[in-house]
């Protein structure tokens, strides 16, 4: 049994290759404390443009904290410190002369659950635009709605309800929602937090096929608790393990050739 | 073992658990037929005391419009026509219509006079003025009966005791029910209820300066009790930080929603009115007492509604570049809305229901006037139901039932407003 999760993805043989191009996000000795409690432990990992990189780990390692601190959404957080630094395009993000606010429109997010507003599907995706005033027009705006719920793969199934109420939708084109919604504004970067993790094997897959069709124009980061997923997607993976970043590499090397005996024994099921 | 199990109802420990929960089931519902029949008792008695309090009886006299006594000189002058002697012309109109009914020698003019209400000259001397072509002839015109009247026809009083022992006597009583057989005893809607305030005779007593007094203070009440609620339940939800001082203030919230509400009378006597020397007896007053009142009855179930609003949608308005301040008004206080507006709507409903609070700031006094603006001395209508209560007058009795009816009618319409509201915007959402 632990053998042959190792054999079997491997015998996939499809695993992508980083390209190794331009970094995107430099993140250096990166600490995060919840109050005392130390989540994340000196963390230091290059993120590269229009990559996928997939944060794998057992539950409570620290994942979530990690991404969540790309885009800031932990100063929303009580008792949360965040120390060391996170450069996004040659800017820290935690200068203080960075407007979180205007941040995090620039880096999106999509969650674990899916989280549509109780709004109409094109309010939905229309309130990105609106609030940045990126459109004013009403043609303007029926245009990035469209073309969001394109590139989001779920036009076609919602093109005659799109004044039908977003939370009628089933749990894998609400999920599909969320990110038309967060292109909407058009991020450079696009962050995942377990983003199938209520979807059914179907719905995955097909926001797999987003995550592949995303990646040519996004920088993805994506946290999965499922290895499979993150052997698919992703060109780099790192593994966490109790706040710490125990190995980072590409996709390829972490899951035929790791380094640590800990990935080894993650990925191999020895425990997770 | 044994290869059957017993999943038989009668076995003796499910037919235990099934006997307990049946009574369990009859114990509720002996308890709600209880509740719906004091309900209905409650109702059925304010409303069999209250309904006649409707019905005003009116008596129909003939009256001899002199000249000579209303317009001697016959200019029509205003001054004149409002000071003539009205009485007069009533009372010879009781005289003419009792001489062939009653012994002339035990008449006593007190007596028949005393069968219209106090103000009957008034009602003359308006009709007078309204209508001054009429002057010189004889015309049927239309009085207020007294209370005691009043009762008399609506079945009031005991006829059968002795005389002195009732409120009208008997040469009333021959009177009286001549005039019905003659058709000039009419019963009709009771105006006089919603369109005077208090007064010291039933038959001319009504709500409407408790009506206003009431809506007034409720009107000041809201205005300052929702903004402040709403704000203090975002403010202590959404932006203070958790330490012991929200800690404290929390606690004390939920401590004022309990402190007995005559304690905020006496507050609003010793501050605003002992402090401040703002005026007795004024709604303006009284609601901003209801306000302290209201506040923590406001701000806890919003803050009960902003705390359910889901953190996913927070974090997904976040997460696309929404501020903190523009999260809550686009999405935690509209999801958050129709529960604060059932809090904001119960908790006014139970101010226009209170009366110890506004005893204290003087709101309890007899104001026969309705009052104009807000800080005009005035009563309100839980005040005005507890002041009736206390008349000794058979007819304020019935009146104080209506009262109540008034009331219940204003506190069901707020409620079925609470419903509608919560109803449209979840809805909406």
């Amino acid at each position: 049994m632990a053998d042959t999760g190792i054999v079997n993805i491997s015998s996939l043989n499809k695993l992508k290759k980083s390209k190794g191009t331009k970094v995107k996000v430099v993140i250096k000795n990166l600490s995060v404390f919840y109050a005392d409690k130390c989540a994340l432990e000196n963390i230091s990992m290059n993120i590269n443009v229009k990559e996928v990189s997939a944060m794998i780990g057992p539950s409570g390692c620290g994942k979530t904290t990690f991404i969540r601190c790309i885009n800031r959404m932990n100063d929303v957080i009580e008792n949360c410190t965040v120390k060391g630094s996170v450069v996004v395009d040659g800017h820290d993000i935690y200068h203080p002369s960075i407007d979180e606010v205007k941040l995090r429109s620039q880096i999106g997010m999509v969650f674990q659950k899916p989280n549509p507003f109780p709004k109409s599907i094109y309010d939905n995706v229309a309130y990105g635009p609106r609030l940045h005033g990126i459109a004013t027009k009403k043609n303007d705006l029926d245009n990035i709605v469209e073309e969001s719920l394109t590139k989001a793969g779920l036009f076609n199934e919602v093109k005659d309800r799109l004044n039908e109420t977003a939370t009628g939708l089933s749990g894998g084109q609400q999920q599909r929602l969320c990110i038309a919604r967060t292109i909407s504004i058009s991020p450079s970067i696009i962050l995942m937090d377990e983003p199938c993790s209520a979807l059914d094997p179907i719905a995955t897959a097909v926001i797999e096929e987003l995550i592949d069709d995303l990646k040519k124009s996004y920088t993805i980061v994506i946290v999965t608790h499922n290895m499979q997923q993150a052997a698919r997607v992703s060109e780099k993976t790192a593994f966490f393990h109790l706040g710490k970043l125990i190995e980072f590499n590409d996709t390829r090397t972490i899951f035929t050739n790791p380094r640590e005996k800990k990935t080894l024994g993650y990925i191999t099921g020895r425990y997770g | 073992m044994s290869s059957t199990l017993n999943y038989a109802i009668g076995s003796p420990i499910s037919s235990k658990r099934i006997n307990k929960e049946k009574r369990f089931q009859i114990y509720g519902i002996l308890a709600l037929l209880f509740a719906i029949t004091m309900l209905f008792t409650l109702f059925f008695t304010i409303f069999s005391k209250g309904f006649s309090a409707f019905i005003q009886t009116r008596i129909t006299l003939n009256i001899d419009l002199n000249q000579e006594v209303i317009d001697f000189e016959g200019k029509r002058n205003l001054d004149t026509l409002q000071q003539a002697n009205y009485q007069k012309l009533i009372d010879d109109s009781l005289k003419l219509h009792s001489l062939n009914l009653l012994d002339q020698e035990e008449i006593e003019l007190k007596n028949l006079r005393s069968i219209l209400s106090p103000i009957a000259y008034l009602e003359l001397r308006n009709f007078v003025i309204d209508n001054q072509d009429f002057i010189g002839k004889t015309k049927k015109v239309s009085f207020v009966a007294s209370d005691d009247i009043d009762q008399y026809f609506k079945g009031k009083f005991d006829m059968t005791l002795p005389e002195n022992e009732r409120r009208i006597s008997d040469i009333q009583k021959i009177f009286v029910d001549d005039l019905k057989l003659k058709g000039q005893i009419s019963k009709v809607f009771n105006k006089t209820l919603f369109t005077k305030s208090d007064s010291r005779e039933p038959e001319l007593s009504g709500v409407l300066g408790a009506v206003i007094g009431s809506l007034y203070a409720l009107f000041i009440a809201g205005l300052i009790s929702i903004p402040i609620g709403i704000g203090t339940a975002i403010y202590l939800q959404e932006f203070a930080k958790k330490n012991r001082i929200t800690d404290f203030i929390e606690i004390n919230i939920n401590n004022l929603a309990a402190v007995p509400s005559i304690v905020f009378g006496l507050l609003g006597l010793a501050i605003f009115l002992n402090m401040f020397l703002m005026p007795r007896s004024a709604p303006l007053v009284g609601g901003m007492v209801l306000a302290l009142m209201t506040l923590p009855k406001i701000i806890i179930p919003a803050r009960a509604a902003i705390l359910a609003v889901p953190n996913s949608i927070k974090d997904g308005a976040l997460a696309l570049g929404a501020s903190h301040m523009q999260v809550i008004l686009h999405y935690v206080l509209p999801l958050a809305m129709p529960a604060i507006l059932t809090g904001i709507i119960i908790g006014l409903a139970q101010a226009l229901g209170e009366t110890a609070p506004l005893l204290m700031i003087g709101m309890v006094a007899f104001i026969p006037d309705t009052p104009i603006y807000m800080t005009d001395p005035a009563t309100a209508l839980p005040v005005q139901i507890f002041m009736w209560a206390d008349h000794p007058e058979r007819a304020f009795v019935e009146r104080t039932s209506a009262a109540i009816i008034i009331l219940l009618f204003f506190l069901i319409l707020m409620n079925s407003t609470a419903i509608y509201l919560r109803q449209k915007f979840e809805r909406k959402w």
